[in-house]
């Protein structure tokens, strides 16, 4: 988390910071007979930023349309501040929200658009101006005050809507994929920005992606759900290294998925044994669950040892990394490592591997928990 | 809950005013002799009895025909031609393919009529020559209909990858563009069909005998008989455009709403 | 020879004989410029030039100025500019009103493909069938006159009204309304969820939506489409010419009446310059049209 340092002064006053406590209290939503979210609760601490992370279908855009007051719970609560707005429509939460595509009104200016919320609540023209223009440069777009909508590229779109929702300091600010529309150069730039925005303001605010590099990048909290249920909820750290179900395993990261055997609260892989998460977890064939980072290899010969032996079939440059990706005959396996290692074996290499003693998750079912 | 009561109401009093002079149609054809006689088909029954009407149906057929064919052979190569070769000139075939819509069939018949009459004494004088005027009436609707088709298919890509497998222009054509937007030529042939069919400015100020204009004439004589052709002709026109509305929809939902949409093409009346 | 060696060539020949590869190019256009030009091209110069022209072939503008000063041609253009004006905004109104209640359902299911389909016939139902019908609904013997009759109503106090002018913004409804549905869905259409959504979050209601948001950004789409109907209805000849048979109460039908008539065989330059009047009008109103079918189309698309 970057800290606000003396060098830049905020945009926004320390009084207009408004930062509460956002409570989600077993939230349900059922069409029909499609249950859309599944009783879900969760606790937002003051200013902090709040990920969902999920595949599409898995109720995060409900669950963010319920917190806005666009949809109607089928049963739950909704809390701002203490204050239950479960029963409030929309347009008396004090919420701000920034939509995936079309956010901005077409037929408006960057800076028309920004004031609309305040025009809303009667304040005046030369305040909506003074605080619209302070947004503007909040989000770095001052000079496009005057543009419309199709003058602006999708990025800068997202930047105005961004300043938009802000402009009147909301007490959530709500954010449903709004990167997902974007080229993946823009994303990466655009999702720092709307973290050093939300920093500065200081608004407590739910960020709904399918994205989990998104997720992990700039959220103090991730929630990964899967059929409207909730499967995990910690910060990145802890969604990455110590997934708590299958699904978060596969969904968050890369996985090898090798077969095996759970016997005396550990499980076998070709020799090699490896503590588990669950010890209670029944005996029998199992898949563990392992991160290509936990996988270690080393040509044939120079001590490598075991039956966990193959050749390896490509490497993958990526940066200061590298992934190796290894067949050892009846399965394949990644391996990720500082790229200056992975020199030492390049493709057709026989190699060794070895497994880091970490305890590994276990997942039955022979189908993969998240398609590739 | 008040919208679905706006709903419901708005649909139903203009359902009102659109079905009742159609019902009204059917109620006038189908009224006996007398007060009380009771309702009988005659009128309808007897429709193929009047030749000159039988005629003008006959000929309004073929001129229906004859149109959509050679609009789409005079149109089609034209719209693909320029979309390889003469981008620039889009814009130039676009304006033109949209006149008839600024200039009305009334004002055109005006500058058609020393043509028609030139043609009437040296090519031929008969009914099927009003296909010429037809071709330019239809070229609005069967223009954004092919255009619709044309652009939701990457015609450049789909031509070059033919031309060097060794296509001729023909084959492309034939091969390659009209087996992808099938939906567009339906629609073209159609929406020309309905046209043609419905057209009565130019047969009557030409005086030639259509359809609507045998209609017409014949309401003077026996008002029965020419509304019940008329309900079966826009009987007809409606079953064509329900095709186009259903058929686009189902085969191809890929091609985008703007090449199977009715409301975008037959936007513009022509009578 | 490969493509690469092929395309090697067809491109050295375009820079040596760059003069002699133009005209294969426009070959391609020419049937069509060649038809469209004889039908379409020289029939509108004929009756542009032919305006100003005299009995003689002498170019003037009295031939322009005698007939558009008749009294009979200044009324039917003025009765012209009134039905069209009536009709187009009339249906214009009841049409965006309709386009409104199919648009709140849902975009793909069957009621809405139904009366698109309906509309797309209505649109384009005009002339003899539309004016047979309201004959036989509202004319002397028609459905609704003799129920209305039965019931002590007599809809027609001064005379048929059907065949007279208002009778003809009656009919001409029939056809405008379904225009109008069909041309101002799709903008509709634009119209999307989010905004009414934004609107929403940022603390606006229902009034406050249509008055900022969806009401500017329709307006120019609605404008443009009571446009398009006032033209479609100055056009419109055959649905007059099957309900009014004597007089020219309206242009299209002066002009329907000159073609056919001793007089317009003497005189052709009459029924040109009826002709030309129509066109600059319908010319104005479908340029200001395209110019709001921009605006609408890069907000709204």
């Amino acid at each position: 988390m970057t800290e606000n340092t003396g060098a830049m002064q905020p945009a926004v006053s320390e009084t207009a910071r408004r930062s509460v406590e956002v409570r989600l209290e077993d939230l349900r939503r059922v069409y029909g007979a499609f249950t859309a979210l599944d009783g879900l609760s969760l606790t937002l601490a003051p200013g902090e930023l709040v990920a969902l992370l999920g595949p599409s279908g898995c109720g995060k855009t409900t669950a963010l349309r319920l917190v806005a007051g666009l949809d109607e719970v089928t049963s739950g609560r909704v809390i701002f501040g203490g204050t239950d707005v479960t029963s409030l429509g929309a347009n008396r939460r004090n919420v701000g929200m920034v939509f995936q595509a079309y956010s901005l009104f077409p037929h408006m200016t960057a800076m028309q658009n920004v004031a609309f919320g305040l025009r809303m609540r009667k304040v005046s023209e030369h305040e909506r101006k003074r605080r619209a223009g302070e947004m503007l440069e909040l989000v770095g777009l001052s000079r496009f005050a005057d543009r419309f909508a199709h003058q602006l590229s999708g990025g800068q779109q997202q930047r105005v809507a961004l300043a938009r929702a802000l402009a009147i300091q909301p007490l959530v600010l709500l954010l449903d994929e709004p990167l997902s529309a974007l080229d993946a150069r823009v994303r990466a730039r655009l999702r720092d920005e709307i973290r050093r925005v939300q920093l500065e303001v200081g608004t407590t605010t739910l960020f709904v992606t399918h994205d989990q590099e998104e997720a992990l990048a700039i959220a103090d909290r991730v929630g990964v759900m899967n059929k409207g249920r909730l499967e995990q909820f910690g910060p990145p750290t802890q969604i990455y290294a110590r997934p708590a179900t299958p699904f978060v395993a596969e969904f968050v990261g890369l996985t090898n998925r090798l077969p095996g055997t759970v016997k005396d609260g550990e499980v076998e892989v070709r020799g090699a044994r490896l503590p588990l998460v669950k010890p209670d977890t029944a005996e029998g064939p199992a898949i563990a669950l392992v991160r290509p980072e936990a996988v270690s290899l080393v040509a044939e010969g120079d001590g490598g040892s075991g039956q966990l032996s193959g050749t390896v079939i490509a490497v993958a440059f990526l940066g200061a990394t590298s992934r190796i990706t290894v067949d050892l005959g009846d399965m394949v396996v990644l391996a990720q490592m500082p790229t200056a290692s992975a020199a030492a074996t390049p493709a057709g290499t026989r190699v060794t591997l070895s497994l880091r003693p970490d305890p590994v998750l276990i997942a039955r079912d022979e189908k993969a928990s998240v398609d590739a | 809950m008040s919208t679905q009561v706006f709903r419901t109401a708005t649909l139903f009093l203009f359902g009102l005013f659109f079905l009742v002079p159609i019902a009204a149609m059917f109620e006038f054809s189908t009224r006996g002799n007398g007060i009380n006689a009771s309702r009988t088909w005659a009128a309808w029954t007897s429709i193929l009895t009047y030749p000159d009407l039988t005629d003008a149906i006959k000929a309004s057929l073929a001129l229906a025909a004859i149109t959509s064919v050679a609009m789409l052979f005079l149109l089609l190569p034209t719209m693909v031609w320029v979309r390889l070769r003469i981008p620039a000139m889009k814009s130039v075939i676009e304006f033109i393919c949209l006149l008839p819509l600024t200039i009305p069939a009334i004002v055109l018949i005006v500058g058609l009529s020393p043509i028609y009459y030139w043609i009437a004494l040296n090519v031929s004088d008969d009914i099927l020559t009003l296909a010429f005027g037809y071709v330019i009436l239809v070229l609005p609707y069967a223009y954004r209909s092919l255009d619709a088709g044309l652009s939701s298919i990457d015609v450049k890509t789909l031509t070059e990858a033919a031309r060097s497998l060794g296509a001729s222009w023909p084959t492309v054509m034939w091969r390659i563009i009209v087996p992808n937007i099938p939906v567009a030529i339906l629609n073209a042939l159609l929406l020309s069909v309905a046209l043609v069919l419905g057209e009565y400015t130019f047969a009557n100020l030409l005086n030639y005998t259509n359809l609507q204009v045998a209609i017409a004439l014949l309401g003077r004589a026996n008002a029965g008989v020419s509304i019940s052709t008329a309900v079966a002709s826009l009987l007809f026109a409606f079953v064509l455009l329900m095709v186009i509305s259903f058929v686009g929809r189902r085969r191809t939902p890929s091609l985008g709403a703007a090449a199977t949409d009715p409301q975008y093409l037959t936007a513009g009346q022509r009578t | 020879m490969t493509v690469a060696d092929r395309s090697a060539v067809i491109t050295a020949g375009r820079a040596i004989g760059g003069g002699r590869r133009l005209p294969l190019t426009w070959i391609g256009v020419i049937p069509f410029f060649a038809y469209v030009g004889l039908f379409l091209l020289l029939p509108t110069g004929i009756v542009v030039a032919g305006a100003f022209l005299d009995k003689n072939g002498n170019p003037t503008f009295a031939e322009i100025q005698t007939t558009l000063s008749q009294d009979y041609v200044v009324r039917a253009y003025w009765n012209s500019l009134l039905l069209s004006l009536v009709s187009a905004v009339v249906g214009a109104v009841a049409g965006a009103i309709l386009a409104y209640a199919i648009v709140l359902g849902s975009p793909h299911g069957l009621l809405r493909r139904v009366v698109t389909s309906m509309a797309g016939v209505l649109a384009q139902f005009g002339g003899v069938t539309l004016a047979f019908a309201f004959i036989a609904t509202i004319g002397g013997a028609g459905f609704l006159t003799v129920f209305l009759q039965d019931h002590g109503i007599d809809i027609y106090p001064n005379g048929i009204w059907l065949y007279e002018l208002p009778g003809l913004v009656v009919v001409y409804l029939y056809f405008q309304i379904p225009l109008m549905v069909l041309v101002f869905l799709p903008a509709l259409d634009g119209v999307r969820p989010q905004w009414r959504e934004a609107t929403e979050s940022l603390g606006g209601n229902s009034w406050h939506y249509w008055r900022y948001v969806a009401g500017p950004l329709l307006f120019p789409a609605f404008l443009g489409a009571t446009l398009l109907l006032f033209a479609n209805a100055f056009s419109a000849y055959a649905t007059a010419a099957a309900l009014i048979n004597q007089g020219n109460p309206i242009v299209p039908l002066a002009i329907g009446n000159l073609i056919q008539s001793e007089v317009g065989l003497s005189d052709p330059g009459q029924a040109k310059a009826l002709a030309l009047g129509m066109v600059v009008i319908v010319a104005i109103v479908m340029v200001s049209y395209a110019i709001l079918q921009r605006r609408t189309a890069r907000w709204l698309q």
